[in-house]
């Protein structure tokens, strides 16, 4: 498996919406090459055959009533949000238009 | 500031008869737990937040019900009455939710976590909120925002993570109970190294719905306490079917206060996990769990050696699954629907640069350091190097358990390879951080459940050890009853509990150290955290 480096640090940093500084990124490098090193094993441990465990006691087909529960106001849904306008969420702008 | 010292070293179990035998009210429960936080968290910094009020209204409510008689008094759970703390990862109304973190810094969930509203069900006042790390994700807590958990037998030291408040609030006798959340060990390992007990039961044995999420497959949320009949008790609080968690179990739960009463464990046969002691493992905390094999022995038990060759990987397939499943679950911090927005300094302001601003102010190092992690385990053209070999150790895992569990009824390790560490003394190297989980992941990989009771203190330095007990998925009873033996035994042969032996934090207040000159006391954010 190929070693993490700083360029990827940063292209992953981009992909998690996580703004970094040049410091950051050189440090995060050297910690994660030798986390990555570390776990390294595991692509050698399981051959083909063996199978994935995606949940340690999975359970099937888990379905509710299809009646209307519990639900939130808008009043609570929006009681945490940094900015509210209108009973809606307001974000910044979505596109860059200068 | 008065102290009422038998009510603060009271087990749970001893304060539920007191109150039941009206013997003492729930309001003298409840502010003598206050009173000891008030006493002494300046220097422990086990709470986050702290209840006063509704803590104190839900003590009179039980103790108005008891007054009056009838019905209602005789249908008041065992508990009520008996004060808890809960960790901070868990969301409550009327109390702020931080998850340790800056993001969430005063944040108000509005809705209460199942395992919340059966607290209040069964009328048991909540103290308060304890600490954690960042989202649950380290060892130490000193990956809080909000300044270390100091440990109650050495405040130089770890109280282990990531439930370290939770442990140490029970420890310092500021709680008789606690609640914790277990991913890769964060219940059990803070109690081993504070000398408590503290439980992972079953994967969906306990609803996780209001347990702000790390890694879905792996978290669990479980009782701390100091005695395993205590555990059992919250356990029978807390656990059962929740249709709120799609992976909640539906069997219904086991009598496990019953189990922790059987009071033997002849013909029991007990596995030593050959992969679990010996090297890597301080002298003193080896020491120790020999003696607990000793003893079991002694008391009929069987004791056999079973071999687990693929828990070598757990570590490395445990730090590639939790990782991406934190990656995906910590996406929701956005800036937009909860908590802290940050705006960028300069330049275009759209809700990628403000996400990416907000995520940059608002997470710790170790958050980042996983999240960037699990970005890269998923990402395409290594997802099946990383994070698919890593589900198929999780087989292998669990088809080591199954072959070990045919041979044992129960399984035993020391908790923690060491005691209780420096403050700053593994900060900067987060790998020798995440060696402390090594035997108590798997269970987490495998999804069965496990106890950490104490084991003894070590000899070369004279602090708390861990035993592990592990038990197949859904046979918790037998952690329990397991666990309550070799505690009496134990026990026994020290004289009294192991928490006998800690330091009284309150005697000689002149030796106090600056930070205990801190009246604010919980909620303080003390900033010296990773200044090694």
């Amino acid at each position: 498996m190929a070693a993490i480096n700083r360029d990827d640090v940063a292209h992953l940093a981009r992909l998690a919406h996580i703004e970094m500084s040049a410091e950051e990124l050189d440090r995060m490098a050297g910690e994660l090459a030798v986390i990555v090193d570390s776990v390294k094993s595991v692509s050698e441990a399981a051959g083909d055959d063996v199978p994935a465990t995606s949940h340690p006691i999975p359970l099937t087909n888990v379905f509710r009533e299809d009646v209307v529960g519990h639900t939130f106001t808008a009043e609570q849904a929006l009681s945490g949000a940094p900015d509210a306008y209108e009973g809606r969420f307001k974000v910044p702008a979505i596109l860059d238009e200068g | 500031m008065t102290e009422n010292n038998e009510l603060i070293r009271s087990s749970a179990a001893a304060l539920a008869g007191k109150l039941a035998a009206r013997e003492v009210t729930a309001v003298e429960v409840t502010q003598a737990h206050l009173d000891r936080i008030a006493a002494v968290d300046g220097k422990v910094n086990a709470f986050l937040h702290v209840n006063t009020e509704e803590a104190l209204a839900v003590a009179a409510e039980v103790d108005a019900i008891r007054a009056a008689g009838g019905a209602a008094a005789e249908e008041l759970h065992a508990l009520a009455g008996v004060p808890i703390a809960v960790k901070d990862l868990i969301v409550t109304v009327g109390q702020p939710t931080t998850a340790g973190s800056k993001i969430l810094e005063g944040w108000h969930s509005p809705y209460d976590a199942t395992v919340v509203q059966r607290l209040r069900a069964a009328k048991m006042p909540i103290l308060g909120k304890t600490n954690l790390d960042e989202f649950a994700m380290g060892s130490s807590t000193e990956h809080s925002a909000y300044g270390p958990t100091h440990n109650p037998w050495d405040l130089d030291r770890i109280p282990g993570g990531s439930g370290g408040g939770s442990a140490a609030a029970v420890a310092a006798f500021e709680a008789p109970l606690a609640l914790g959340t277990d991913t890769g060990g964060s219940i059990r390992q803070p109690g081993a190294v504070t000398g408590t007990v503290g439980v992972k039961p079953t994967y969906g044995g306990v609803s996780r719905y209001g347990a702000i999420a790390m890694a879905s497959s792996l978290d669990q949320i479980g009782p701390v306490s100091r005695t395993v009949l205590d555990s059992a008790l919250l356990h029978q609080v807390i656990g059962g079917h929740d249709p709120h968690d799609s992976t909640s179990l539906p069997d219904p739960l086991e009598d496990l206060v019953a189990a922790a009463s059987i009071g033997n464990v002849r013909g029991m046969k007990i596995g030593i996990i050959k992969e679990l002691h010996g090297e890597g493992y301080q002298a003193g905390v080896e020491n120790r769990f020999n003696e607990s094999l000793e003893l079991l022995k002694e008391a009929g038990a069987e004791i056999v050696e079973v071999s687990c060759p693929n828990f070598k990987y757990a570590l490395g397939a445990y730090y590639l699954i939790m990782p991406s499943e934190a990656s995906s679950n910590l996406a929701k911090f956005d800036g937009v629907r909860f908590g802290l927005r940050v705006l960028p300094e300069d330049g275009p302001m759209t809700i990628e640069r403000v996400m990416g601003a907000t995520r940059a102010a608002g997470f710790g190092d170790e958050v980042k350091r996983r999240i960037i992690l699990g970005t890269y385990a998923l990402s395409a053209g290594y997802y099946d190097a990383y994070y698919g070999s890593a589900q198929k150790v999780r087989t292998l895992i669990q088809r080591d358990f199954d072959a070990a569990f045919a041979k044992a009824d129960v399984l035993i390790s020391p908790t923690a390879p060491t005691t209780a560490f420096k403050l700053g003394e593994k900060l900067n190297d987060p790998l020798a951080m995440y060696l402390n989980d090594v035997a108590t992941i798997p269970a987490n990989m495998a999804g069965v459940p496990g106890l950490s009771l104490p084991g003894g203190l070590a000899d070369e330095d004279g602090l708390p050890v861990g035993v592990q007990l592990l038990a197949p998925a859904r046979q918790d009873a037998r952690l329990y009853r397991v666990g309550a033996v070799l505690e009496s035994l134990l026990e026994a042969q020290w004289g009294g509990p192991l928490l006998d032996k800690a330091p009284s934090l309150t005697a000689a207040p002149s030796l106090n150290d600056s930070s205990s000159a801190d009246s604010s006391s919980a909620g303080a954010a003390l900033s010296h955290g990773g200044s090694h």
